[in-house]
């Protein structure tokens, strides 16, 4: 009786979940046999982003032959999304993830490698196929990049009459020399999250740091360089609340001289015509150091749906949106990031100047991922413990990468 | 529930027999034997009162719970979504919890926080609500605008007062340097010594509607006619609110202190939106670990395993709820 009861329950639950799906389920069918109809997800879902990458995947739609049928979701929820469409078996046909995201989607096997289906690779930046690579095979491709550099406030800088730093020294001189009234010579992030590991990236592999050995001398001095602009008082110490906006919105308002970001945030900056900036790569600490900076940038991928003809629409559909060398060149001026095919910077800095210490980076940046693969996030979260802990003074800094991985 | 279902009970047995032209039985006395046909249209009409709420709880409590449960047992991350294994690791998830050097940390911040939060919420609720049961001009109109904070989406509210609480440029220190309170710009969110007290301030501020809006219907149900005999008998003020406001108020009391507690042991948002943990840590509480483990590091299994713990610490609350519950309702 018991035993009965339950089986009726779970049939009426099954029943239930039945009519729930079929109503969400009305363009379904449409989708499913025809190879040339492809499903696309991605996190562009904010203007102008949205747009433009609409034209880029129309275009490729039209050269391919297929129509599309593309969802945004907002970029934080995007992983909770692909984690469920991949139980649900519902992934779609091309599938766009932030660069750090790839290696651990294609470990569980979601992803299909682009060398079954000849997808050229040729020509791309070290790093950023190295942030798509699992166990020896490529599993996405990105049209555009982007990076870390220092923004500054011309017309403070000039009024003070500081130059741009290039070399750890000049950046705590100038950063000091800036810092008046209630503003800061400079302002980077170092919140609780990730973005603080990224934003300390530069300044630790420049330095000769490494993930892989985090209690090291190169990264010691890297968390030192930190711990004496917000110590001298050159840098906020709200620092370790600030996100990225935040750190553009202080230097915007004029409340910070200078700034370490990404040109994401132009668009932004140009909201406000009046704050003159420009950039320079991420000081290093000896002059004769190559700055490598940390990639960013979304990778677009192949899922394993099954269907074998239609993923291999999706590999063109792909090849078409990142490695054409016309789309890289329009996508890049339009969103301010930088082509990945090398041979192509060169003509894109004669075109958009303000990029040029952004895309003299490229060739040597480093992906977050490319040496830790899955176990990254762990570090990265020892970063920012460490980071956070060093510039409260919860912890000196010779003890706070320490103190930060035992937790 | 005893109660209740007895009354159903009852009222079932009256309808159904009413107008086959018996007499209304007793409770008690209905012929059971003669009409056995009677008894399975009764007790399928039971059984369809008590299906829905069945299924429901099932479905939305049952499920989630046992899945949580499964999930903590097992080595739960990425790959599963795609594979669909897991496989079984026993307590492991659990030993990374507790041998975690951040669990101690939280367990004691998520204590600190909903004993300050409530203590916080409560006696300024309190204090509010009996302000508010004084007849004055535009008491309807404040009172409905105290309900503000209850309105606004949380992450809006985090996002307002992170703003409010910035060092440099926050306006609580522009006004409190302003008039004098203090002179060193106070570090809300920067200095993990101040940062959880920071915290708790917001949550009281979020909490603060919902305790005036309980207490003060409390408040209402208290007889007028017993401050009038008090006041004879020379309880006013003070006394009066010992002697009579208090005691008659315990219910309502125990009832906003207990959701209190359940609905703030979880908060999570409020913290992700002003300090996301931070900073070093000193705001961590069993909610953001278990936040953190399943939707930033993809460790499923040891985020489950921190809910679980949490779960079972509001279950000590709800029971002792339960039986306060149960003990009015006698009374």
């Amino acid at each position: 009786m018991k035993n009965y009861r339950l089986t009726t329950v779970l049939a009426m639950a099954g029943i239930a979940t039945l009519a729930l799906t079929s109503c969400s389920g009305g363009n379904g069918d449409s989708s499913g046999g025809d190879e040339n109809a492809l499903t696309i997800l991605d996190y562009h879902n904010n203007e102008p982003d949205k747009t433009l990458f609409q034209t880029a995947l129309d275009n490729c739609a039209t050269e391919i032959g297929v129509t599309i049928e593309r969802e945004t979701v907002p970029s934080k929820d995007l992983m909770q999304k692909v984690l469920q469409q991949s139980s649900s078996k519902t992934l779609p046909d091309v599938l766009m993830l932030d660069n750090p995201y790839v290696k651990e989607i294609a470990e569980t096997g979601a992803l299909a490698p682009l060398s079954d289906y000849d997808v050229d690779i040729s020509g791309f930046a070290k790093g950023i196929l190295e942030a798509a690579t699992y166990e020896g095979e490529v599993y996405g491709l990105a049209p555009v990049v982007n990076t870390l550099g220092l923004f500054y406030n011309i017309d403070l800088l000039a009024a003070a009459g500081v130059e741009p730093p290039t070399t750890w020294d000049e950046l705590k001189t100038a950063a000091a020399v800036l810092t008046t009234g209630d503003q800061y010579g400079i302002a980077f992030t170092a919140n609780a999250t990730y973005e603080t590991s990224w934003q300390f990236l530069p300044f630790m592999w420049t330095n000769g740091g490494d993930e892989t050995d985090l209690m090291s001398a190169p990264v010691e001095e890297a968390l030192q360089l930190w711990v004496d602009l917000v110590e001298s008082g050159s840098a906020s110490k709200s620092v370790v609340n600030w996100a990225q906006t935040d750190v553009k919105d202080q230097f915007v308002a004029g409340k910070a001289a200078m700034m370490i970001n990404g040109p994401w945030q132009i668009p932004g900056l140009m909201e406000t015509p009046d704050v003159k900036w420009g950039t320079v790569q991420v000081p290093v600490n000896k002059v004769d150091q190559t700055p490598i900076a940390p990639l960013g940038g979304d990778v677009w991928t192949v899922p394993v749906t099954g269907d074998d003809a239609k993923q291999a629409q999706a590999a063109k559909f792909v090849e078409c949106l990142t490695s054409d060398d016309e789309n890289q060149l329009s996508l890049a001026e339009a969103l301010y990031t930088v082509p990945t095919k090398t041979a192509l910077v060169d003509e894109y800095v004669a075109k958009v100047p303000s990029m040029a210490a952004f895309a003299e980076q490229v060739a040597n940046a480093r992906s977050r991922t490319g040496k830790l693969g899955g176990d990254w996030p762990e570090a990265a979260t020892v970063m920012y413990t460490a980071i956070q802990l060093a510039l409260t003074g919860e912890a000196s800094v010779q003890e706070a990468f320490t103190q930060a991985s035992a937790g | 529930m005893s109660t209740t279902s007895n009354a159903i009970e009852e009222s079932v047995g009256t309808a159904v027999s009413s107008p086959s032209g018996e007499a209304t039985p007793r409770r008690g006395t209905l012929p059971r034997r003669s009409h056995t046909g009677r008894f399975t249209r009764e007790t399928v009409t039971k059984v369809l009162f008590i299906v829905p709420a069945g299924l429901f709880l099932v479905l939305f409590f049952g499920y989630p719970v046992v899945k949580n449960i499964t999930m903590s047992l097992q080595d739960y991350t990425t790959k599963t979504f795609f594979t669909g294994e897991a496989p079984w690791i026993g307590l492991a998830n659990y030993a990374t919890v507790l041998g975690s050097q951040l669990f101690t940390p939280a367990l004691l911040n998520t204590v600190l926080f909903t004993i300050g939060s409530i203590l916080g919420q409560f006696v300024i609720g309190l204090a509010l609500a009996a302000f508010f049961k004084r007849r004055f001009p535009l008491n309807n109109l404040l009172r409905s605008l105290l309900l503000l904070p209850w309105l606004l989406p949380l992450i809006v509210a985090s996002a307002t007062w992170r703003s409010i609480l910035d060092q440099d440029s926050g306006i609580l220190n522009q006004f409190l340097g302003s008039v004098g309170i203090i002179q060193e710009p106070i570090p809300w969110l920067t200095s993990p010594d101040v940062a959880l007290i920071a915290v708790i301030i917001v949550n009281i501020w979020i909490g603060i509607p919902f305790n005036v809006a309980i207490l003060y219907g409390g408040l209402q149900d208290i007889p007028e006619e017993l401050y009038e005999a008090g006041a004879l008998d020379g309880a006013t003020g003070w006394k009066a609110f010992r002697h009579i406001t208090w005691p008659n108020l315990r219910p309502v009391v125990s009832v906003v202190l207990l959701l209190g507690v359940v609905y703030t042991i979880k908060v999570l948002d409020i913290i992700l939106g002003l300090t996301n943990g931070g900073p070093a840590n000193a705001t961590q509480t069993l909610s953001t670990r278990s936040y953190q483990e399943s939707f930033v590091n993809f460790e499923f299994g040891v985020g489950s395993a921190y809910s679980n713990v949490l779960i079972l610490v509001s279950l000590l609350f709800a029971i002792i709820y339960l039986r306060a519950n149960r003990r009015a309702v006698d009374e």
